[in-house]
């Protein structure tokens, strides 16, 4: 509680009285501070947050009302979500093959990755920088360049590589692709970060080189592995034309392919309500990873924007 | 365990690192995964690429049997020079006018990327600052603002495409019959808008990181020295989230440039009005123009490799971040400033010595 | 010096990872129909029989599946076995030809080809010559049978056609004082004109104009429609600027012009302009013959239920043209078993398996008898109309290098439909140019 001096014309005023008088008061301008940053986070809410709303109304229509305009689904139904899982659409097979395919590309690309970086980041050797620069450059290279030498790689065209089509190791290693260097050049940043102090700590303490790196390193470093893993994943499962090109069977597909080939009963109907049940199911589990890891994943990418 | 050397004893600034010295080999080994799979996914595609660009297939047809003649020719660069003089025959009209179809494509992505960028950056930069000055409700924004980028880009287009059908639900806020599909100006601002949409809050993420690593008393020092909230924005707030942003903004432009799904999920191919570097060159593989198709898609390497190279060089992007590096490029750079110094007038060079320490750093 | 404990386990790590990769590999599914050895690219052997691969677009009606497991039943080491590409046309067929081009790595043998792949397929090797004595086409419409000839060899064997028709609101046009369906421009004018002083705002013409292969479509009908020719039947040369075909072009300008039709229809493809004929926003739509059983459906989905009837299209001086659409069964160049292909197809497309086909589908038949098969013709009332739509068709050009004739006839028109003002001839000499170019 603090203490106030009285003045000799205050005396009349109680303790309380003026400790009111005392607190800061809120003028003008602090309103229209306050209102202005309520204003505009609702502005930023609604902007994330409206299309995917009018892709969840979309989907709770009726199936024959697709391309109604009414702002609430009237009468609401979930038939399209049933309709999605129909047999003839494979769907529950297409999620798992997504489920699979995304979480070995994250596991391969935080393993190969998480060496590769710590190699960059603390040991020393010649060509060091060319290395890095081959690994970035080559995530530069734009899909379309390796699509059809890629397919005519794993479609056992050439003797020299076998036939990969409709394989799982066709639509895991082309994503590596994308992941990996990524991946480097994340960690890379945040190993460097770490001061080499820590490790040297450790060994004088008795740890070995691996087991500074283990226990020490990877713990301070587990933001940005997050978050990269976060983004490999979303990448590989969002990921389109390479599971188009490499995954043809029915039940090889992953779930943006599935997603593509929806129809109705007839060739030409586009069921608008069923693709985006579908949408919005692709969508809802990543979502759900995406905030429950919100913490780390901006923390992760809070820390490497600042190099 | 530090380890004694051989009689060689190492240069005087370098500090013996028993965690980094020696250790080419193990490197290698750390590394040698990563390459490999960047070997066979990547290099070896790309090579088979540009050999695939210097050939075209025949395509000229045996009027006795009607058979496609088959087979590849080696044209060099060929497909290159083509590419940019196309007869005027195969010219195509899009929203700037009649020119070689590749010019247009060309065309088009520079206009989507600058546009796009620059709009999301600036609506990432009032997202961030909005964001910095909230107190309460953080949580359901930041989850907010991480939907548009969970979200796959292909359900993305076909959601944007059925929002902005002639008679979806753009138009009925709007209150006008815009044909927003019809492969015209509107397209290219529909393909904008869906692009923005999924991206700035992206960049408002990385923004904010960046402002808050400005410590507030530098404010504090600007508001006693009087100056207008708006003169710090631009003189304290940007340049000090410059780094942040630069970075932000060099991978969104390059993202940007082989943009892709957008155009093709929402309005499909051939479409000149919207068709980018990459849709163009998926058509033409598509119609078994491999050799053009890869000559563009290099070509639109080339292109980011450039911007990339542009970004490091003028705008300091730091991409590759190593402090060892950089401290030697650094001591490289006082050598060569101070032998220039040594070189000019003695009298310049007295002068200069006088100083208070600013020529050293 | 390294550590060995760390050499020791990145070693351990990295061949966990390539294990890993193995593992899956050997769980992963094998390809299907695994025929031993593929066929020569010319002279297959027609008496070879065993498992094989019919290749066809998404089977969205269910009907396949049951049907070869009729055939598989029957011929229990001949399995049948069915791949299912995309829905889309575009996406069939480049993975048709990715097949080929990789010397058949994805093991097709039959496939179910668009109307107009004939030319490239045939072209460039990606189909065998069907011997004419083994594959007799008697009884088969004519125009369908054309569509699967190249240089007067038969490539392929025609399996479903299709072809357009006029829907047109029979209650509106009844109300207005309109007996008979139009039978030219003209007339469909006027009667339009006459149902819209009844229903002010209501569009007169649609059809499907966005830039894909439907405006290919559409366009012709109107090209064709006032007397004009894509390519000259006697010699195959463009003939793309004549008086006749500019005339045709012209009044569909002239009707874009004029608002006739409406300018939205420039962004509709079937399923919009359904859309927009179902909510009553259309006196007259131009359409396959999937949307009748849709268009009548009383589960509230359509509000013209009843209300609508068929005709074959308008021309500019009687009975228009429809474009010819369907499918044709056809043999890759590296197909294993060619005997069991040849039995497979000719059994696919026979009187009674044509007759299932049809009434589970919903397609058009390429049997000619069947249009007046009085079963049919109970469940499918558009069937004689249909059959005067087909017996009327024109296929759409004829070309190896079809995509980019297409790509050009929809440059051309589409600009005509952005903007019908613009000057039709120069748009037709364009195009005339660089149809001969690729049609040399």
């Amino acid at each position: 509680m603090t203490t106030t001096t009285v003045a000799s014309n205050q005396s009349h005023l109680t303790a309380e009285e003026i400790a009111k008088l005392n607190k800061p008061g809120h003028d003008a301008k602090w309103w229209f501070g306050t209102v202005g940053t309520i204003v505009g986070m609702a502005a930023i809410v609604l902007y994330c947050i409206l299309p995917f709303y009018w892709m969840i109304v979309s989907s709770l229509r009726l199936p024959t009302m697709g391309m109604s305009n009414d702002f609430l689904p009237n009468p609401p139904s979930v038939e399209n979500f049933i309709a999605v899982f129909a047999p003839a659409n494979n769907f529950g097979r297409a999620l798992l093959n997504s489920i699979l395919i995304s979480t070995v590309t994250t596991v391969l690309t935080l393993l190969f990755g998480v060496l590769g970086a710590y190699s960059l980041a603390r040991l020393r050797f010649p060509l060091k920088g060319l290395v890095l620069a081959v690994i970035i450059g080559c995530s530069m290279f734009p899909g379309i360049t390796l699509l059809v030498p890629l397919l005519k790689m794993f479609s056992g065209f050439y003797p020299w590589f076998p036939n990969w089509m409709n394989t799982y190791q066709a639509l895991i290693i082309p994503s590596l692709s994308f992941g990996l260097p990524l991946c480097v050049w994340n960690l890379t940043a945040y190993f460097r970060q770490l001061p080499v102090e820590l490790e040297h700590s450790a060994m004088v303490d008795g740890c070995t080189p691996a087991q500074a790196f283990r226990l020490i390193i990877m713990p301070l470093a587990a933001p940005g592995v997050f978050t990269t893993a976060i983004l490999v994943f979303i990448a590989v499962w969002n990921e389109f034309m390479i599971a188009n090109t490499f995954g043809t069977t029915n039940d090889m597909f992953t779930a943006p392919v599935a997603l593509n080939r929806f129809t109705g009963s007839l060739g030409f109907n586009t069921p608008f309500g069923t693709i985006m049940a579908a949408g919005v199911l692709i969508t809802v589990p990543l979502i759900f990873m995406v905030l429950a890891f919100q913490r780390r994943i901006i923390g992760g990418l809070a820390a490497g924007a600042l190099k | 365990m530090s380890s004694t050397t051989a009689a060689v004893a190492p240069p005087a600034n370098r500090k013996k690192n028993s965690l980094s010295d020696g250790q080419g080999r193990l490197a290698a080994l750390l590394l040698s995964p990563t390459l490999a799979i960047l070997l066979i996914v990547v290099i070896i595609p790309v090579i088979m690429s540009i050999r695939e660009s210097l050939y075209f297939r025949n395509d000229g047809i045996d009027p006795a049997t009607g058979m496609v003649a088959g087979g590849d020719q080696f044209v060099g660069l060929g497909n290159y020079i083509n590419a940019f003089m196309s007869a005027s025959g195969e010219q195509v009209t899009g929203v700037w006018g009649t020119m070689p179809r590749l010019t247009n494509a060309f065309i088009n992505n520079m206009f989507f990327t600058v546009v796009a960028v620059s709009i999301e950056t600036v609506l990432g930069v009032i997202m961030a600052l909005i964001m910095s000055k909230a107190f309460k409700g953080k949580g359901l924004v930041r989850a907010s603002i991480l939907i548009p980028w969970a979200i796959p880009t292909i359900v993305s287009a076909m959601m944007w495409k059925l929002i902005f059908d002639s008679d979806g639900v753009a138009n009925k806020i709007i209150g006008s019959k815009i044909l927003w599909l019809q492969d015209n100006l509107y397209s290219q601002w529909a393909i904008i808008i869906a692009d923005v949409w999924k991206t700035a809050p992206f960049i408002g993420l990385l923004a904010l990181a960046g402002l808050q690593t400005i410590d507030t008393q530098v404010y504090e020092a600007a508001d006693v020295d009087g100056a207008s909230k708006w003169k710090q924005f631009w003189q304290i707030t940007l340049p000090l989230m410059k780094p942040a942003l630069v970075v932000a903004v060099l991978f969104r432009t390059l993202a940007t440039m082989a943009i892709f799904e957008l155009p093709w999920g929402m309005m499909g191919p051939n479409k000149y009005s919207v068709e980018t570097l990459s849709t163009f060159a998926f058509t033409e593989a598509r119609a078994t123009r491999y050799g053009p198709a890869a000559a563009y898609s290099v070509l639109m390497f080339l292109l980011v490799a450039f911007v990339a190279f542009l970004f490091i060089k003028l705008l300091g992007a730091d991409v590759i971040g190593d402090e060892e590096v950089k401290a030697v490029s650094a001591q490289k750079k006082r050598a060569k400033l101070a032998a220039k110094d040594h070189s000019g007038t003695a009298g310049g060079g007295a002068a200069r010595t006088i100083t208070s320490g600013e020529g050293q750093q | 010096m390294t550590s060995p404990e760390l050499t020791r386990r990145s070693l351990l790590i990295g061949t966990a990872g390539v294990a890993a990769v193995g593992a899956l590999s050997a769980c992963s599914s094998p390809s299907p129909g695994a025929s031993a050895g593929t066929g020569g690219a010319t002279g297959l052997d027609w008496t070879k029989k065993g498992p094989i691969n019919y290749v066809q677009g998404k089977d969205t009606s269910g009907f396949v599946q049951p049907t070869l497991d009729v055939w598989n039943a029957a011929h229990p080491d001949q399995k049948v076995t069915l791949v299912e590409l995309s829905d889309k046309a575009d996406e069939q067929q480049q993975k048709m030809i990715d097949n080929a081009t990789t010397n058949g790595s994805a093991k097709y043998d039959v496939l179910s080809v668009d109307v107009v792949w004939t030319a490239q397929f045939a072209a460039n090797k990606y189909i065998v010559e069907l011997p004419a004595d083994q594959f007799k086409t008697d009884g088969f419409l004519k125009p369908a049978v054309d569509a699967c000839k190249y240089f007067n060899k038969l490539y392929c064997f025609p399996s479903t056609s299709d072809g357009a028709m006029l829907y047109y609101r029979k209650d509106l046009l009844d109300a207005a004082g309109v007996t008979a369906p139009p039978t030219t421009w003209d007339e469909m004018v006027a009667a339009g004109k006459k149902v819209q002083a009844a229903n002010p705002g209501i569009g007169i013409w649609g059809g499907q104009f966005q830039k894909y292969e439907g405006l290919t479509c559409n366009f012709a009908e109107w090209l064709n429609g006032g007397g004009g020719n894509f390519l000259d039947d006697a010699t195959g040369k463009p003939t793309v600027n004549t008086d006749a075909a500019q005339a045709g072009v012209k009044a569909m300008a002239g009707y874009f012009a004029d608002g006739t039709i409406p300018a939205e229809a420039s962004t509709w493809q079937e399923e919009p302009s359904r859309q927009a004929f179902q909510d009553g926003k259309l006196v007259f739509l131009r359409q396959w013959p999937y949307i009748y059983s849709l268009a009548n459906k009383t589960d509230g989905s359509s509000k013209i239920a009843g209300k609508f009837a068929v005709a074959p299209l308008p021309g500019k001086a009687g009975v228009g043209v429809s474009t010819l659409g369907g499918h044709n069964l056809a043999i890759t160049a590296t197909a294993s078993n060619p005997g069991t292909c040849k039995d497979f197809i000719l059994w696919w497309t026979d009187k009674a398996q044509q007759k299932a086909n049809i009434i589970k589908t919903s397609n058009a038949p390429t049997y000619e008898a069947l249009y007046t098969d009085a079963e049919l013709v109970a469940k499918f009332p558009y069937l004689p109309v249909l059959q005067k739509s087909i017996a009327n068709a024109k296929a759409r050009p004829k070309a190896v290098k079809y995509s980019d004739v297409t790509l050009a006839i929809q440059d051309a028109a589409y600009g005509i439909v952005k903007a019908p003002t613009s000057d039709v001839k120069a748009a037709l000499d364009t195009l005339q140019t660089k149809l001969t170019a690729l049609t040399a």
